[in-house]
């Protein structure tokens, strides 16, 4: 059994039930024995002198691509849980568009065994909507249940007709799991990876619109009424599908949503390598086509970016998740329009989010509450113990370093993934430890020595 | 003799004009530099009329053209271009993407540079893909002979020097260009060439092959004095200059278009519609052409027409460009 760790003199914040304070946070035996005020060692304990850092509850990642089983050359369970913990993760749900894919218990529990020997930090497998992730007939959705899924999708891929969404959402009522559709219309998008608009055309790249992500995000509303299943939006990115969320909830359906970092912080113009507002009439630099910037759904306008920031603040948005998705050297030294999509994201989540807050966009009760209780709703009793520091709760803590500034250097990433276009960037604010399970996951400030 | 006193221009002071690397659009050249680049290709022009079309300017020098899509025209334009003026020139065929050739983009790139290769010419039909072989590449040199639906500056080029040639100077000049802008790197590269030397471009064709920041003028994107009229007879209007473009079949069958005869209909270039062009007007033509389609036959080998022209200073053009890259820099002498 793990040492008993006490937090000393930390700022505290819990959204989870509104708490607020600067006090002692008491672990033991994995879970949380006593929060706030001040509190005695017990025999034994790490003492962790938190004095001017942040603790909140462990952060829940509800989209990531750990890509094992299949594709290690990409990421590990290993590696990716570690990149995690470094932002503050403690708990990743892991999409299934492994090879081969989440579709079976036994996948499932492959996934499991795998994280129980990488670390700490929990991994929860999310199954397969359809066998093989065809897109042709459901998988054995009761199975994966059983297994220990928290919900369906196949990720990567929209559920491909409304009949089968229509199916997947009854089925998964039944077992009271979300079905988390990865909203892309193919009849409407053309290219991949960047957004149809001024940037694309400006460099001879076929976009992907916002009404390709609209009309799939309006479909699956319109099912999730007609069945009473639970729809979770994947990665949603366009103020009119943010709005389709804001009603459907007005209306009492069970429709949830999540939104990137990258879609929080960053806009079209990355891929023209401008990290700002461009112009029209600047020339294209040699640093353009940034295939780091090639994500799905797209980065959208600053405005998209903006209605993003609102969303998550009036909690027409549920939760942050990074869908974190690391690539090899070769899937991006390409042509853009050969290049894989996706950002390895979970080395710099945090520090990328953190910068909403130093420019007063969203408020760290907001983004801490969406990244811990706002998540943890989503996972229904595999939730219960997450996203909170109340007494009993998981030993999930992370102290975050508000202020430290450092460059990103990807060659530093835990992540396998080097595919960021934040290389180079500087960042604002760090986690200096992050605990899962009542274990050291990221130890930045060297407390591990004292044991 | 040396070449260099025949054909260096004399109107610009060359030594304003930052050293360029690469040719890769339009929107990074000033209007003097274009300007600097139409003068020596007047030059150029020159060589290429004489009987014995041969200048030892680029003696030594090893130009490779690297095409991964089909070419005859600008292919073979840059290979003449290279040879007259004594570059060794290989020609390089690849067929598909990077992807599907086994090896990649980059290690191709990286194994012609180890060559030392001084310049590399290349068309590809991934839009970037010469931006990405630049920002690779330390010494080789990278000219943009078309990307994707992206940019073709060579050609951009060589229509403002067919242009000046018939109009002189193009500031307030009115230029159409008319077609499926939306997937016409000719077009795009063209419309930065002509806002910077003040024209005004009047864009026509079908909406649905229009670029969003042009044919919306909500979006302010566009670019100074680029407009769109969706009526090719309001369009040509008082122009001085019609540039038709290809229509791909492809367009059709994908959906954006109800059929080549309502297009041809609505915005094939025909005798009758230059009625209202301003007098000498004059009609250009990136090629390959179909006849009948996007120009009336009349039209295409009528007075107006400058597609020749066009083809001749597409060698002088990519002369004019080789020259300036190679000999641009100071190097030390060799014996």
């Amino acid at each position: 059994m793990s040492r008993p760790i006490l937090v000393r003199g930390a700022h505290i914040i819990d959204s989870s039930d509104g708490i607020e304070e600067v006090g002692d946070l008491l672990l033991r035996d994995g879970g949380v024995v006593a929060r706030g005020g001040s509190l005695a060692a017990p025999d034994g304990a790490l003492t962790v002198d938190a004095a001017g850092l942040i603790a909140a509850p462990g952060f829940v990642d509800l989209h990531t691509h750990l890509r094992e089983p299949g594709r290690e050359d990409k990421e590990t369970i290993l590696t990716g849980t570690k990149a995690g913990a470094r932002s503050g993760f403690t708990t990743l749900c892991a999409m299934p568009n492994t090879e081969p894919p989440i579709d079976s218990a036994t996948i499932v529990e492959y996934v499991i065994r795998c994280a129980a020997e990488a670390g700490p930090v929990r991994v929860l497998p999310i199954g397969c909507v359809t066998r093989g992730r065809a897109g042709k007939e459901l998988a054995d959705m009761e199975e994966l249940a059983r297994a220990g899924v928290i919900g369906f999708s196949d990720d990567g891929a929209p559920v491909p007709t409304g009949q089968l969404m229509q199916m997947a959402l009854s089925y998964a009522r039944e077992l009271g799991l979300p079905v988390i559709d990865h909203c892309e219309d193919y009849s409407i998008t053309r290219g991949l990876g960047i957004h149809d608009g001024w940037v694309a055309s400006r460099l001879g790249l076929p976009g992907y619109p916002s009404a390709g992500e609209e009309s799939l995000i309006a479909r699956d509303i319109a099912l999730a009424e007609l069945t009473g299943g639970h729809f979770h939006a994947a990665h949603i990115s366009t103020t009119g599908g943010a709005e389709l969320v804001r009603q459907a909830k007005a209306r009492g359906l069970h429709v949830t949503a999540e939104v990137t970092p990258h879609h929080l912080a960053m806009s079209e113009e990355w891929v023209l390598g401008i990290h700002g507002e461009a112009n029209a009439e600047t020339p294209v630099a040699l640093g353009a086509y940034d295939t780091n910037a090639k994500v799905s759904p797209p980065l959208r306008p600053l405005s998209d970016r903006a209605a993003m920031i609102a969303a998550l603040r009036d909690g027409t948005i549920d939760c942050i998740a990074t869908d974190h998705a690391p690539h090899t050297f070769a899937d991006k030294a390409t042509p853009f329009e050969e290049a894989a999509v996706g950002i390895s994201e979970l080395d710099t989540a945090l520090g990328l989010l953190l910068g909403l807050v130093h420019s007063g966009e969203l408020s760290l009760s907001t983004l801490i509450h969406r990244l811990t209780a706002g998540p943890a709703a989503l996972l229904g009793e595999r939730g219960a113990r997450l996203g909170t520091l109340r007494p009993g709760a998981a030993a999930d803590v992370v102290l975050l370093d508000l202020d430290a500034e450092w460059p990103v250097d990807t060659r530093d990433f835990f992540s396998k993934g080097k595919n960021s276009p934040l290389q180079g960037d500087r960042l604002r604010g760090k986690v200096r430890l992050t605990i899962a399970q009542g274990e050291l996951a990221y130890d930045g400030i060297g407390i591990g020595a004292q044991a | 003799m040396t070449i260099g006193a025949v054909i260096e221009p004399a109107v610009v002071p060359e030594t304003t004009l930052a050293p360029r690397r690469h040719v890769l659009d339009l929107d990074d050249f000033s209007s003097p530099e274009i300007a600097a680049v139409l003068d020596t290709a007047v030059g150029m022009r020159e060589v290429l009329g004489r009987d014995i079309k041969k200048a030892p300017s680029l003696r030594g020098k090893v130009v490779l053209t690297l095409f991964y899509e089909a070419s005859t025209r600008t292919r073979v334009s840059f290979e003449q271009a290279g040879k007259i003026l004594s570059a060794d020139v290989i020609n390089i065929a690849a067929s598909g993407s990077s992807a599907e050739k086994g090896e990649s983009l980059l290690n191709t790139a990286l194994t012609l540079q180890a060559m030392r290769a001084d310049v590399l010419v290349v068309r590809h039909p991934a839009a970037g893909a010469p931006y990405y072989i630049a920002r690779n590449l330390e010494r080789t040199r990278v000219v943009n002979a078309g990307d994707g639906r992206h940019a073709h500056p060579t050609q951009a080029l060589l229509d403002l020097l067919t242009m000046r040639d018939r109009l002189g100077s193009l500031a307030g000049r009115r230029v159409v260009i008319v077609g499926d802008v939306l997937h016409s790197r000719v077009a795009r590269s063209n419309v930065w060439g002509l806002s910077k030397a003040g024209a005004n471009v009047v864009l026509s064709g079908p909406p649905t092959l229009i670029p969003p920041e042009f044919a919306n003028p909500a979006l302010q994107r566009s670019l100074p004095g680029v407009s769109y009229e969706s009526n090719l007879d309001a369009a040509i209007e008082g122009a001085d200059v019609v540039m038709a473009l290809r229509l791909q079949t492809e367009r059709q069958e994908a959906g954006m278009l109800p059929s080549v005869r309502e297009y041809t209909r609505r915005w094939q270039v025909t005798e009758q519609r230059m009625r209202a062009a301003a007098p000498k007007a004059l009609v250009m033509h990136p090629g390959p052409l179909n006849e009948g389609i996007e120009l009336s036959s009349s039209l295409a080998h009528g007075t107006a027409s400058a597609i020749e022209e066009q083809v001749t200073n597409g060698v002088a053009i990519r002369m004019a460009l080789l020259y300036r890259l190679l000999t641009g820099e100071q190097e030390a002498a060799t014996p």
